[in-house]
């Protein structure tokens, strides 16, 4: 950086700026305007592209707006909660909705469990080997949903990959993206997959915090391997746990781009998730019930983030 | 990864907790089991990306053979050709970079701007600000789509570059981990800058941003993941090929209804086209990575 050089040229005290004779309100003035401009293309970006469109989804939830309306979105007539109405009665959205509660209760708790117990793994272990398999395991993290789904897509192939090493064991493998029975737990598996690395870092930092002197001290005190794992390292976690569950449960309460790519909600519906339909709802142009649909998901998320929280606090 | 550094000084330059320290180094029956795991459980979660890059070399019937054939027999390089030539990968790349390149320049420019604001400086309104930024931060992105959509559609930027840069030129997030950042520069630094005669500007661009080299590399890191992996938005108002990003291109072209929804070589070297910049990215800043986590609890 060109820090080091061009920190010795800022002038002395001779500089143009007003001294001690302004007053200080003038100066709390100047301050103000200052903080505005830095603040200033932020505001307008996230207040024109974020704000705007997150306040108008809330009223767009209540009015009839379609695709043909696109052009005049405030000549639309309120509906009341008609768009719930029709959403919370829709087949295909309780269908939607029951596969991403499935698809959360069991992945969540799978990818959060898996990654505790392998962030415990590796931090019994020397320094080197442990970034070597926290930079192996985090790698599906950081690669693209989309083109990982086609790949696992492949291998879920009825003769695929998958199983091509089932039959090696001498089981015959069901057609996993193509039966209403394996089809979402095939999704389920792919996310978790996907999901463990970036639980296990945050898990490992927190396990990392642990004073050792606590952990010594009961290990001085004759407590197993078990033991501390369970009275100590599980409570002193508690924050951390907390904090993984509800940042997995929101990601996996989304989950989109999986069954997009991978089944494209089938077959029968079974994979189609909340934000799929969502998205399906928008491409059938009933834009405001699409709205109502995420909000609906919002609710959830929120709720299930409460739930968390309580559940945790009580634990701690 | 660490540079492989001789054994001798990695052992002494840890002087302290020498007696779980050298539990640790101890090979125990345990600790090989251990290793032996993890190394199993490491193999498993990298299998989709061998199975990718060798599937990518490969003719779809060898793919599909029985048994299997991990090294491609008759390795091939029309899976790749055929992005170049029957697809426009070209451009996708170039979009998908473009993209990335702008989203993470804005970001990191207005995110560290507002930061500086919300930590350093006393203004009117600025409680409000902070209460808006971190009460947005977690809704979810689907609430925002479709509105979103109708305000780009009525800006007349629906299939343009601006509607899909405008909406990802900032976030909630940068901001929130810009700011806690800032809030530990000590005043002491500054005041003696303003001493010195230096305006607010000059000491954001020579002695904030310097310093704040850490947290910048993490939101760059995060942003350019956010945006080369992004799908939803791309998806829905890029509208014509020649906008296309690289997810958008591989997930409509290999659908599988559509004609290549069996040429599973010619979808695997896509993918790998996709996973391997991404890839090159993270093994080359993998420190920042973990640093960023630790630094802000966010994936």
């Amino acid at each position: 950086m060109t820090s080091t050089t061009t920190e010795r040229r800022t002038p002395p005290a001779t500089s143009r700026r007003p001294g001690k004779s302004v007053s200080l309100a003038a100066r709390r003035r100047r301050t103000a305007v200052i903080a505005w401009l830095f603040a200033a293309p932020f505001v307008l970006s996230f207040g024109v592209f974020g704000l705007v469109p997150l306040l108008s989804s809330f009223g767009m939830a209540f009015t009839d707006l379609r695709v043909n309306d696109i052009r005049t979105p405030f000549a639309v007539d309120f509906v009341g909660l008609g768009n719930f109405a029709e959403v919370l009665s829709d087949t295909t959205f309780l269908r939607a909705l029951r596969n991403t509660l499935g698809f959360v209760v069991v992945g969540v708790p799978l990818s959060l469990f898996s990654a505790l117990v392998l962030a415990v793994m590796l931090n019994s272990l020397g320094r080197r080997a442990a970034t070597f398999f926290r930079v192996g395991y985090y790698t599906p993290v950081v690669t693209t949903i989309v083109a990982v789904a086609v790949v696992w897509r492949i291998m879920y192939q009825p003769n695929g990959l998958i199983n091509s090493l089932l039959a090696d064991i001498g089981i015959d493998g069901p057609n996993w993206l193509g039966d209403t029975r394996t089809a979402l737990p095939a999704l389920t598996l792919m996310a978790v997959w996907r999901s463990i690395g970036s639980s296990m870092v945050i898990f490992l930092a927190g396990l990392q915090a642990i004073p050792s002197d606590v952990k010594e001290a009961a290990m001085m005190d004759g407590a197993s391997t078990v033991q501390r794992f369970f009275r100590i390292t599980i409570p002193m976690m508690m924050p951390t746990i907390l904090l993984n569950a509800i940042l997995t449960t929101t990601g996996f309460m989304q989950f989109f781009d999986e069954p997009f790519v991978m089944t494209n909600g089938g077959p029968l519906q079974s994979t189609t998730s909340i934000a799929l339909y969502v998205f399906n709802q928008f491409q059938w142009g009933n834009y405001s019930v699409g709205a109502a649909g995420a909000y609906v998901l919002f609710a959830i998320i929120s709720i299930f983030a409460i739930i968390q929280f309580r559940f945790f606090r009580q634990r701690t | 990864m660490s540079t492989s550094t001789p054994l001798a000084p990695a052992t002494t330059a840890v002087p302290l907790a020498p007696v779980v320290r050298r539990r640790r180094r101890r090979l125990t029956p345990g600790r090989i089991a251990l290793v032996a795991v993890l190394s199993v459980g490491l193999a498993g979660t990298l299998l989709p990306f061998v199975w990718m890059i060798l599937g990518a070399f490969k003719t779809n019937a060898e793919i599909m053979r029985r048994p299997i054939t991990w090294w491609p027999q008759a390795p091939t390089l029309d899976n790749f050709r055929a992005w170049f030539f029957e697809f426009d990968m070209t451009r996708y790349f170039f979009n998908s970079v473009f993209l990335a390149v702008v989203s993470v320049a804005t970001t990191l420019l207005f995110c560290s701007m507002v930061g500086w604001a919300l930590a350093k400086l006393e203004f009117p309104g600025k409680k409000v600000l902070i209460t808006v930024v971190l009460g947005t931060m977690f809704v979810p992105g689907i609430v925002t789509l479709i509105p979103q959509f109708v305000l780009v559609a009525n800006l007349n930027m629906v299939g343009t570059y601006w509607g899909m840069i405008l909406p990802g030129m900032v976030g909630a997030f940068g901001v929130f981990l810009m700011r806690q950042f800032m809030l530990e520069i000590p005043d002491s630094l500054l005041d003696a800058a303003r001493i010195d005669g230096a305006g607010e500007f000059r000491i954001f661009a020579r002695i904030v941003l310097p310093l704040c080299r850490a947290p910048l590399a993490t939101l760059a890191i995060f942003t350019f993941m956010g945006s080369w992996n992004g799908f939803l938005w791309p998806l829905i108002v890029s509208q014509r090929d020649s906008l296309y990003t690289l997810p958008v291109a591989l997930a409509l072209y290999t659908s599988p209804t559509g004609d290549k929804g069996a040429e599973f070589g010619l979808q695997m070297a896509g993918s790998v086209l996709i996973i391997v910049p991404v890839l090159a990215v993270f093994i080359a800043m993998q420190k920042h990575f973990v640093q960023g986590i630790a630094m802000t609890g966010i994936k």
